[in-house]
Order: structure tokens, then sequence, then C-alpha cells
């Protein structure tokens, strides 16, 4: 072996290494976020995302997780109710928004949604849970009305259009949305 | 050696490409500073991610009458304490109790109340 290619090897096991160190990067510490007081004693206390956020289902947008996948993988199984008393209820219809202008037809799968929230989160003081009663807009949205009250603050972002403008998940029973977004890890 | 030359340019094209693909994550934390620092405390950072990993959004934003806006629920000491909004858990019994004053209020001077991470994101994913 020539020196030129010993040094490429070794280059080679540094990326190795270095790769999921940059991974772990993606989560800013407390400390550097901007946000925390680093004199303030309590960034010594409270949990570092990456800590938690990195051991879950990776998404490329928001905070890099993959919140619905989270849940269904079991990798975090969030409370129902305060006390744990009150078991998840799943409705697992999909709403199809097919007046979508020259966009494809919007798909919205109950079955994701029911796995963080019970009805009364949006029924009916966002949606009023009858078909072609809201005049749902884009415009409506990015101004943080009906999905824009989650999406793009706390849900994955309003940049990520074809995750909703989607008529491939229209067809398909949540069962087999499951398996796609699964093959994706 | 060209060979190895090939190899070093692979090299170098994915030290500089993996970090690029990388998108930094937007935290979504709450900032409330309606009230704080003109009572002479640090502004409070709401950790939205730690808390949705533990309960479920309706929880907090039905059971416990969260409003889904930042700075709009009119949240103070007095209504926490007597077991509101953030003291039906922070009670010293489902979590840590009002006294630890820090571990809310920890941002730095002249926060706005808002959500921090929303609407910043540095462009779509890859699907």
């Amino acid at each position: 072996m020539n020196r030129a290619s010993i040094s490429s090897v070794l280059l080679a096991i540094g990326v190795v290494i270095a790769t999921p160190m940059l991974l772990a990067g993606q989560w800013s510490s407390l400390r550097k976020d901007g946000l925390h007081d680093p004199s303030n004693p309590a960034v010594r206390v409270l949990q570092e995302p990456a800590e938690s956020l990195s051991l879950l289902a990776p998404d490329t947008a928001g905070n890099n997780v993959d919140w619905a996948a989270a849940v269904r993988l079991g990798q975090i199984s969030p409370r129902a109710s305060l006390d744990n008393s009150r078991d998840t209820e799943i409705l697992d219809t999909v709403v199809v928004m097919k007046n979508s202008l020259t966009l494809l037809p919007v798909t919205f799968p109950h079955e994701a949604h029911t796995a963080w929230m019970s009805c009364a989160m949006c029924h009916d003081g966002i949606f009023v849970a009858e078909n072609d009663a809201n005049d749902i807009t884009m415009a409506k949205i990015l101004d943080g009305e009906y999905c824009g009250v989650c999406h793009g603050a706390v849900s994955f972002p309003l940049t990520e259009c074809n995750r909703c403008h989607d008529v491939s998940r229209q067809t398909q029973a949540p069962a087999v949305n499951g398996d796609a977004t699964v093959q994706r890890q | 050696m060209k060979a190895g030359n090939r190899i070093h340019r692979f090299v170098w094209l994915a030290l500089i490409l993996v970090p690029a693909a990388i998108a930094w994550a937007e935290y979504a934390d709450v900032i409330i500073n309606e009230t704080s620092e003109d009572a002479g405390v640090s502004p409070v950072i709401y950790p939205h991610w730690f808390h949705r990993i533990r309960y479920q959004c309706s929880v907090c934003h039905v059971d416990l009458n969260f409003k889904t806006k930042a700075g709009g629920n009119g949240i103070t000491m007095d209504k926490i304490i007597e077991g509101e909004y953030c003291g039906a858990c922070h009670n010293g019994d489902i979590a840590w109790s009002p006294e630890n004053c820090d571990l809310c209020h920890s941002g730095v001077e002249g926060l706005e109340t808002g959500i921090r991470g929303g609407h910043q994101t540095s462009g779509p994913g890859i699907y």
C-alpha cells in the first residue's frame, strides 16, 4: 500500500467516526440555542434535546423527529390523560379534500392525528366535523388557522407540501401508509 | 496513485456534503414573557418537545384549557400555585413544584412571547 491509499483509508475511517457526531449535532444544546441564559443554573439540570430527540424516528424538517412514526413504532407512548386513566381512541377514516385548485388533493389521515389527540382538540373549535363545512385555504393555514394552528408551529412545517397534497394515500388503507413511513427510517 | 486520488476526492466530497444535508432542528419552544420581566424574573421557556413525549396534545390543550396561542392564556404564578395551568402537574406530585423558579424562568433578557422554531424552516424535506 502506498502512502496515498493509506491516508485515504485513514480519512475514510475519520468520516465513519465523524458522521454520527455530525448527526448528533443537529440538535443544538440549551446553552447555545439563543434562548436559554447560559449563566442560569437550570441549563445544567434541564434535559438536552439531543438526549431524547436523537433516539426517535428521524425526519428531515421541523424538529427532525417524525412524531407520528415515533408513536406508531412504540418509541414513545404519551399519556391520553393526566392520570393515565384514559385509553387512546383511534379513528381510521381518511378525509379527502378535492377542491385544491391546481395542487393535488389533500388527504387527511385521522389515524395519525387521533394517536396524538382526542376529538375535542379540533372539533368543533378548529374544524366543523362535517364534509364541506370548513372554508380552508393555504392563506388561512399560513396565518395560523385550521391546520396552521399546529403545522408550522409544533408539527411538520408548511414547506412540506406533498405530505398533505398527496393522492397516493387516498386509495390505501392507513396501515399501508404506516408501512411506507417505516420504510423511510 | 490514481485510485488514491479518486478515493480522496470522494472522501472530501462526503466530508462537505454530509454536514450540508443536515438541517438544524427547530424546537418550537414556547416563550412566555407577558409579565415575567416586568415582575423582575427571566422570561419563561416552555419546551414543547419535552412535554409531548410524555402527554398527548389534548391533555393540556383540552383538559387543562391551554389555548394554542403563545401568551394567550393569562398564566400567573398565583394560578399555577392554585393548581391551574402548569400547576396541574408542577405541584411536587406529578412533576417538580413551582418553587424551582429557574427551571422555567431561564430565558435570556428581552425575549418576546411566541413560538421559536415555527416558520423558520430551512426548506422542504426529501419527501
